[in-house]
């Protein structure tokens, strides 16, 4: 039978009219976000390990109406475009999302896309985080709350204890804390330790040590905080510039880049024994160094005492049909009970000082670390902590600009000093 | 009525019948391109508004140092990767052409890297070229050579990103290659074997020049992969967009990506170096076009 003519053909014709005509409709219709259970559906979009679980099954629990869709989207890295697209899309974005600390100050300069959470009650929950991670989610007028802070970044020195052995050293915490009361004591303790040649150096890179130093150093860091740039005339930019590159001049650093195959690498190979440790980093240290790693880290307090390294908020974009639940959501996350069961889920910590004076944080020990008082060495080294100005751009231009040319000095490829003019010129295009 | 039905069907039907390539064409394929002509015109930021700004960005362009590099990196690593693969593909093609034991399931084996994900790939050559605890260096070692920081350099960073490319993508090619041959008339190869022409001889004699428009073919969809290079060095910098801590291996499409979604969403810009990576391929391929119909006559 031939197509050419007939009824068949036309058949054809307007098969293939309605096939297109459908596929439109299909591809314009949206998905209704209640189910036919009734019951209203709040996505949340987390990224890194956010240890949510338990704390989202609590809420679950507490909420029979409500149903938690949890969509883990990858690195920061990853996660932070997609969001950026969802949000001028005006759809895509979830109901309640995670943001890291410097993205969220870059957020605060635009926060149209973001609900008021004070209009939710968020005012009432001001003594539920400490001051300034509270103060931090809100835009520098004090009429918006954009985020409310999940974790803080309390700030240890993380050490193995079998490399420590190796080069005749104390291994007790106590003792070992005495090798690193400032800076350059640790950078003394690190000679001694090379001249021993266990084979490991004494710490992963030199851009690591970066944000702990700089965030002792002053109370502010690239910018000021009326946002100007000031990484070339801040002081103690340059001193946590020179410091990082005595190490490397030193020979103490394995010249691992952070979060590459290679340093993960390291933690297995033991080739460094000391790293400055965020609270959130005893995490990354536990699945990277793997279970024959288990006894042979432990912590130690930072040189200098304090420091905050990174933490992030979460937030319910303005394009949430359900900013209320959103919000209930985002409460009960960024709580006491649902930030101590992040931290018993991923170990990452309090940002409620409720949270931090818990029996359940303050008296916990991590058994990964040699049993460590973690609770205690943590929240000690937020207590003193002063808060540190960031500014917008303070992620961009320290990973983007000024870890990178690091790195360049630390694999030879440039001189210190080439390298600091070539990162405060690009600082300064990309603020320009 | 019948009639007139009928000939509304024999006048329209054929345009409904190609229809569903343009219409697809339009909407994935011209719509996309004119928009981001458009949206290149403009100082275009995804969460601020946007004003029209003539070919601002096409000048700011010309001025920006990573651009440039970023060209450069890609240029280098498109030849870098594609004259070894073009050629190891013919030799392999050539070898599979002769009579040999399990013939079909070499010539399906040849194409297995190609069907793996390039994330996979990626990821698992990254960690055959760490720096400090990967197989190559391993290897180095063995032979009694410094171990390399492979994302430290441009020649080495690029060859680790070429030698991915063209584990991918050789046998693919050979494939083609390999079609290409069986359609080549035996008798071309018996007149020449009677006149004493050695295989050598045969092979650029006679394989070769009849090969030329699969060559070609080759050539320009290897110029359009090479160009858009861009999963290959993200892996091998562990995800930073920056390719190498100096920019050694960021490629043209990774400058995009961060332009455009790294960093300031700065979409006009973006989209003004989409169009100049868009004509940069035109041209690639147009020169390709050349060089081959040249050698033809």
């Amino acid at each position: 039978m031939s197509l050419s003519t007939g009824p068949l053909r036309r058949a054809a014709v307007l098969a293939l009219a309605a096939v297109t005509a459908l596929g439109m409709t299909a591809a314009c219709s949206r998905k209704d976000d209640t189910g036919a259970t009734g019951k209203t559906k709040l996505v949340i979009q987390t990224f890194g390990k956010p240890g949510i679980d338990q704390a989202v099954a609590a809420f679950q629990a507490a909420h029979p109406n409500i149903v938690v869709d949890h969509q883990k989207l990858g690195e920061l890295r990853d996660f932070q475009p997609k969001l950026v697209q969802w949000l001028g899309a005006g759809k895509g974005a979830g109901d309640v999302v995670m943001l890291e600390e410097g993205v969220l100050l870059g957020y605060l300069q635009q926060p149209d896309n973001f609900a008021n959470l004070l209009d939710y009650g968020g005012a009432g929950l001001k003594d539920s985080f400490l001051s300034w991670k509270y103060q931090r989610g809100m835009t520098s007028d004090g009429k918006k709350l954009v985020g409310l802070g999940t974790d803080v970044g309390g700030l240890a020195m993380c050490y193995r204890t079998d490399l420590l052995a190796k080069a005749g050293m104390p291994t007790d915490r106590a003792e070992v804390a005495k090798l690193w009361p400032t800076w350059e004591a640790y950078r003394a303790s690190g000679v001694a330790f090379k001249a021993k040649n266990t084979g490991a150096a004494w710490t992963d890179s030199a851009t690591g040590v970066v944000q702990p130093y700089a965030m002792q150093a002053s109370d502010r860091i690239f910018f000021s905080p009326d946002n100007t740039l000031i990484a070339d005339s801040n002081p103690s930019v340059r001193h946590t510039w020179d410091y990082a590159n005595s190490l490397i001049s030193d020979g103490l650093t394995a010249k691992l880049t952070t979060w590459s195959k290679d340093w993960e690498a390291g933690f297995k190979k033991a080739a460094f024994a000391t790293m400055p440790c965020p609270a959130w980093m005893t995490g990354v240290i536990k699945a990277n160094a793997g279970d024959e790693g288990a006894g042979k880290w432990d912590v130690a307090t930072i040189p200098g005492g304090t420091g905050n390294w990174g933490g992030s908020y979460f937030a319910v974009p303005k394009q949430s049909k359900h900013p209320k639940e959103a919000y209930e959501l985002a409460k009960y996350l960024t709580g006491k009970d649902g930030q101590l069961a992040v931290y018993k889920e991923v170990g990452a910590m309090p940002s409620s000082p409720q949270a931090l004076e818990d029996p359940a944080f303050r008296d916990s020990r991590n058994d990964y670390f040699n049993n460590a008082p973690t609770g205690k060495i943590f929240a000690d080294s937020v207590r003193t902590m002063r808060p540190v100005f960031l500014g917008a751009k303070h992620q961009e231009i320290w990973e983007s600009v000024f870890m990178p040319q690091l790195q360049a000095v630390e694999q030879g490829k440039a001189s210190s000093e080439e390298a600091w003019k070539a990162a405060n010129a690009e600082a300064r295009k990309r603020v320009g | 009525m019948r009639h007139r039905l009928s000939r509304l069907d024999t006048t329209l039907s054929p345009y409904l019948y190609v229809a569903p390539f343009f219409v697809l064409f339009a909407v994935f394929g011209l719509f996309p391109l004119l928009y981001t002509l458009w949206v290149s015109l403009h100082d275009w930021n995804l969460l601020g508004g946007h004003t029209f700004v003539g070919l601002d960005n096409y000048t700011a362009l010309l001025d920006d140092e990573h651009f440039w590099n970023a060209t450069g990196n890609t240029v280098g690593m498109f030849v870098l990767s594609t004259v070894p693969q073009l050629l190891l593909a013919l030799a392999i093609a050539n070898a599979l052409h002769k009579r040999m034991r399990a013939r079909t399931a070499v010539r399906l084996g040849i194409l297995l890297p190609n069907i793996t994900s390039v994330a996979a790939v990626g990821i698992v050559f990254s960690l055959l070229f760490a720096n400090n605890f990967g197989l190559a260096n391993w290897v180095l070692g063995l032979a009694g050579v410094d171990p390399v920081n492979w994302t430290a350099e441009k020649w080495s960073s690029w060859s680790a990103i070429a030698v991915m490319v063209d584990w991918r993508w050789t046998g693919w090619n050979a494939l083609i290659y390999l079609a290409a041959m069986q359609t080549i008339p035996a008798d071309l190869y018996e007149a020449a074997a009677i006149e004493g022409a050695s295989a050598w001889k045969q092979f650029w004699r006679i394989t070769v020049p009849l090969l030329r428009p699969t060559i070609l073919f080759t050539a320009i969809i290897a110029t359009i992969g090479g160009m858009q290079l861009f999963a290959e060095p993200l892996l091998l910098a562990s995800g930073r967009i920056e390719g190498g801590s100096l920019r050694q291996f960021q490629t043209l499409s990774m400058y995009i990506y961060e332009r455009a979604f790294g960093r300031d969403f700065d979409y006009g810009y973006g989209s003004a170096m989409a169009w100049v990576l868009f004509l940069l391929i035109l041209v690639a391929s147009l020169i390709n076009f050349a060089l081959v119909r040249r050698g033809a006559r």
